[in-house]
């Protein structure tokens, strides 16, 4: 992916990070987001490792050796951050408090089923905090590359790897499409600068809903 | 009345582990982790431990070292990504892992240490986390039995301590710690400085002495509790 493509998914899955969320961001790309949303904007970003309020990341030699975010990045305190046990933290998580989550995936289907821990025999790390997340959230985006590195599409009609969720995905955000999970099938909502609808039929490994208005494009 | 002094050695504070022991371990990455009690651990060497831990720390550090000494017979855990050792003997089967996703880990620990059974959640249903639980209706709702997790021994790092126990932890070196502190029969701490009763404000004490069977302290801090350069 062109480094434009990228800036491009992530700055249109920023524009979803609205002042007042409380936001939990993945490894990987769906942190890699946070560099888009504007620094005035009222978030609380939680990490699973008990903090709520996560400040900008620090270079080793201004890190705290006590403070880390759950991917392991040397993160600093604001004014309001706050520290808390695990148990807490997951409080936090699945009783409705976390308003967004970003993710990233292996799979997702068209029904917002979500696989994102396990590639048996292949890659089985553990879960971590992925289920509860993806599970919980109130809101659950996926960030991802529309294709895996070999160009597999990985939107698909049914997930074929070990779930983590079913039926929890609400948006999905890759560097060609905008796509919404609705009980009638999946939606695409908007399409990349330079992608067509037939371009993007031939990589997406489900049927969507194509809207009978002029699509907006990011 | 003075409160009880639970001051300990740190060989005698870990002699009482033996083989086959269940220990719990704090941390999230380095941050709670307690290395010099787990590196005590290791110079004893009881062996078929059962291992707690968030994570299995990563190569040349904590959970790591008892991996290498062969002191592991299963490892508890929500991730191990990090640590190619446990990795390699989860897939060549010297070493038994059980993932429990991040939060059911927590609360089956919280559980144990507030005197529970166990608790009903619905996390995981649907998917392959849930296979084998038990399944019960609650108010119309299938719910997962989730069984409290308790362990033999927990090995909490703390910042700082008194001599009772009363624990303040930094930053984002909590996590698992007090929660593991409480769900286990014998929990020893090893603290960076134990301070005189009074010098930890009790409104600010983030756990209780009254979890807490002994208390290490720790004269220096080694290099693997530092930043980690990657």
């Amino acid at each position: 992916m062109s480094s434009n493509a990228k800036a491009r998914l992530l700055k249109r899955a920023a524009a979803d990070i609205l002042g007042g969320m409380t936001v939990n961001l993945g490894i990987g790309l769906p942190t890699e987001v946070l560099q888009y949303v504007s620094p005035g904007t009222p978030v609380c970003l939680h990490s699973e490792n008990g903090i709520a309020g996560v400040g900008p990341v620090l270079s080793p030699e201004k890190a705290d050796r006590n403070l880390i975010d759950a991917g392991g990045a040397y993160v600093s305190s604001i004014p309001g951050t706050a520290f808390f046990d695990s148990a807490v933290s997951f409080a936090i998580v699945r009783s409705g408090r976390l308003d967004l989550s970003l993710l990233g995936a292996f799979q997702v289907a068209a029904n917002g089923d979500l696989a994102n821990w396990k590639i048996p025999g292949k890659f089985s790390p553990g879960m971590g905090g992925a289920i509860e997340l993806a599970q919980k959230a109130r809101r659950v985006g996926v960030v991802m590359m529309h294709t895996d590195s070999k160009g597999n599409p990985k939107i698909l009609g049914q997930c074929t790897l070990p779930l983590t969720a079913t039926g929890r995905v609400n948006r999905i955000y890759t560097d060609m499409a905008v796509f919404d999970v609705a009980a009638d099938g999946l939606h695409l909502r908007e399409i990349a600068d330079g992608t067509s609808i037939a371009a993007l039929k031939a990589v997406t490994g489900a049927a969507f809903l194509i809207p009978n208005h002029d699509l907006s494009r990011f | 009345m003075p409160l009880p002094d639970k001051r300990s050695d740190i060989c005698e504070a870990i002699s009482l582990i033996g083989d086959g022991a269940s220990v719990m371990l704090g941390g999230f990455g380095v941050p709670g982790t307690p290395f010099s009690l787990i590196r005590e651990l290791v110079r004893r060497g009881p062996r078929d431990l059962t291992v707690i831990k968030n994570d299995a720390n990563e190569a040349g550090m904590g959970v790591d070292w008892l991996l290498e000494n062969c002191q592991v017979a299963k490892l508890v855990t929500s991730h191990i990504g990090l640590n190619p050792t446990a990795m390699r003997m989860m897939n060549d089967g010297t070493i038994e892992v059980e993932f429990v996703p991040q939060g059911v880990l927590a609360e089956r620990i919280r559980v144990a240490g507030a005197g529970m059974m166990g608790f009903v959640s619905d996390i995981g249903l649907g998917t392959a986390v849930a296979d084998g639980k038990q399944r019960v209706e609650v108010e119309g709702k299938t719910g997962i039995v989730e069984t409290a997790l308790r362990a033999d021994f927990a090995l909490i790092h703390a910042n700082k301590a008194d001599a009772f126990g009363n624990l303040t932890f930094s930053a984002a070196a909590r996590n698992f710690n007090p929660i593991m502190a409480m769900a286990a029969g014998r929990t020893i701490v090893e603290a960076e400085a134990i301070v005189p009763f009074g010098a930890l404000e009790p409104e600010n004490v983030h756990l209780t002495g009254a979890f807490v069977d002994a208390v290490v302290e720790l004269n220096e801090l080694p290099e693997v509790y530092g930043v980690v350069k990657r």
